[in-house]
């Protein structure tokens, strides 16, 4: 394979949600500590929602079609701050992919960023705010210094992400519940920066 | 028709709560609550607050008061996918306050712009510093006839349902009225004034319709602001 197509993303979703699945308790034990206490659950009820609707989509979808219908299941189905996160982040990633039938390398970088951007126009939130931007920005940042291979950058993506998720833990939260905590919010990894490492990595693994 | 208020809340409870309060000062107007989520949980959900905006909107547009930060997000993210987002603010105020100045001030018939300043309008310590702003009767205004003084009767004081009505009083008329130096129209200032009863209140108008607006003001009073 060459690039990213529909299959292949669809597969990616599907482990996402398996992921998901079985780290819930995890993000939500990373909520608990500065937040609501409901990250883990509330993804898994979107990303379940998504396997169910994944069915109704025809043989062979592009990229963009499985990145939309991801982004309108988790807008109605999440019920969190990451509801309207991450539905605006896929939502923009669809609309950057089109209806290409597959993403390259450079393809793969413009998602990603219409994803971050979106993230970030949605919950304002700047770098070193604790926040899942924490992730969004060096990933996006890594796949384009990786080059024209689309393995690569994925990797370099996920890779990124995780730094970026653990370099989370000794800030101060700026946005959200977190940010009524202060400075006892250090220490503490946010639970939208790993579970965006989550969703990249899964992205990195998926063949 | 007037302008809706969607009450975008985590919990349902609160935002059933704040429409019942509202409610009670605006009975005509369309208060929507949308809170918690669709399966009763905590949470907010877009399906619901979408719902609202197309309930909420008869056509001369809808204010959104949300509680905390991912409300606003969900009814961000709903405002985005509405039919008619140009009908459609997102109020910068809190949710109980704004909602009660929001709703008394559509009940008066006005624009959705001057809803969405009412529920933005800052209470009581920035009510304080922006006091000089607010306009103030003159001396030929005076000799007019457009002053009024009473010594407030309500057992309870100037609280929110008589506030109410002389809000919705005051907003009637072409004029510019004031209550102790304070905008008559604007009921997070007028409750930011915390008059008690036996307070001497002094109310001043001009404009067109001064003399007829402390006219509809007195008896208003005379009849215990509605109590």
């Amino acid at each position: 394979m060459s690039g990213l197509d529909g299959a292949w993303t669809r597969r990616w979703i599907e482990a996402v949600a398996a992921q998901v699945a079985e780290r819930k308790a995890e993000l939500t034990a990373l909520d608990r500590a500065i937040g609501d206490a409901d990250h883990g659950e509330n993804l898994d009820r979107g990303f379940q929602a998504v396997l169910g609707k994944l069915e109704a989509l025809d043989d062979a979808p592009t990229p963009g079609a499985v990145l939309k219908l991801v982004a309108t299941t988790l807008i109605s189905t999440v019920g969190g701050a990451a509801g309207p996160l991450y539905g605006t982040a896929f939502l923009k990633a669809a609309m950057a992919a089109g209806d290409r039938p597959e993403l390259d390398a450079a393809g793969l970088v413009e998602v990603l960023a219409a994803a971050r951007d979106g993230i970030v126009a949605r919950g304002k939130a700047e770098l070193q705010d604790k926040t899942m931007v924490d992730a969004w920005t060096p990933a996006v940042d890594a796949a384009a210094a990786a080059g024209d291979d689309v393995r690569a950058a994925l990797e370099a993506a996920a890779v990124a992400a995780a730094a970026g998720a653990v370099a989370t833990e000794p800030l101060v939260a700026h946005k959200g519940r977190a940010s009524y905590l202060g400075e006892r919010a250090v220490g503490h990894r946010d639970p939208g920066a790993e579970s965006t490492s989550l969703i990249l990595r899964a992205a990195a693994d998926t063949q | 028709m007037t302008v809706g208020l969607v009450i975008v809340s985590h919990s349902a409870k609160i935002a059933e709560g704040v429409v019942e309060l509202a409610a009670q000062m605006a009975p005509t107007v369309a208060i929507i609550a949308a809170g918690g989520t669709d399966d009763g949980g905590i949470g907010t959900s877009f399906d619901r607050v979408q719902a609202a905006f197309a309930t909420a909107d008869s056509g001369d547009g809808v204010i959104v008061l949300c509680d905390l930060g991912s409300a606003v997000l969900t009814a961000e993210t709903a405002l985005d996918f509405a039919d008619a987002p140009e009908r459609i603010r997102i109020a910068d105020a809190p949710i109980v306050e704004g909602a009660v100045a929001a709703a008394v001030t559509a009940e008066s018939g006005a624009s959705l712009d001057a809803v969405l300043a009412a529920a933005q309008d800052q209470a009581p310590a920035a009510a304080e510093a922006a006091a000089p702003s607010s306009p103030v009767a003159d001396p030929a205004a005076a000799e007019a006839g457009s002053v009024l003084e009473i010594e407030l009767q309500n057992e309870h004081g100037l609280h929110a349902r008589p506030a109410a009505e002389l809000v919705r009083t005051a907003s009637a008329y072409d004029a510019q009225v004031t209550v102790n130096g304070v905008d008559a129209k604007s009921m997070l200032r007028v409750l930011a004034l915390g008059l008690d009863r036996g307070t001497l209140v002094r109310f001043e108008a001009t404009g067109q319709q001064a003399a007829e607006a402390i006219a509809a003001i007195e008896a208003l009073a005379g009849n215990g602001f509605g109590e």
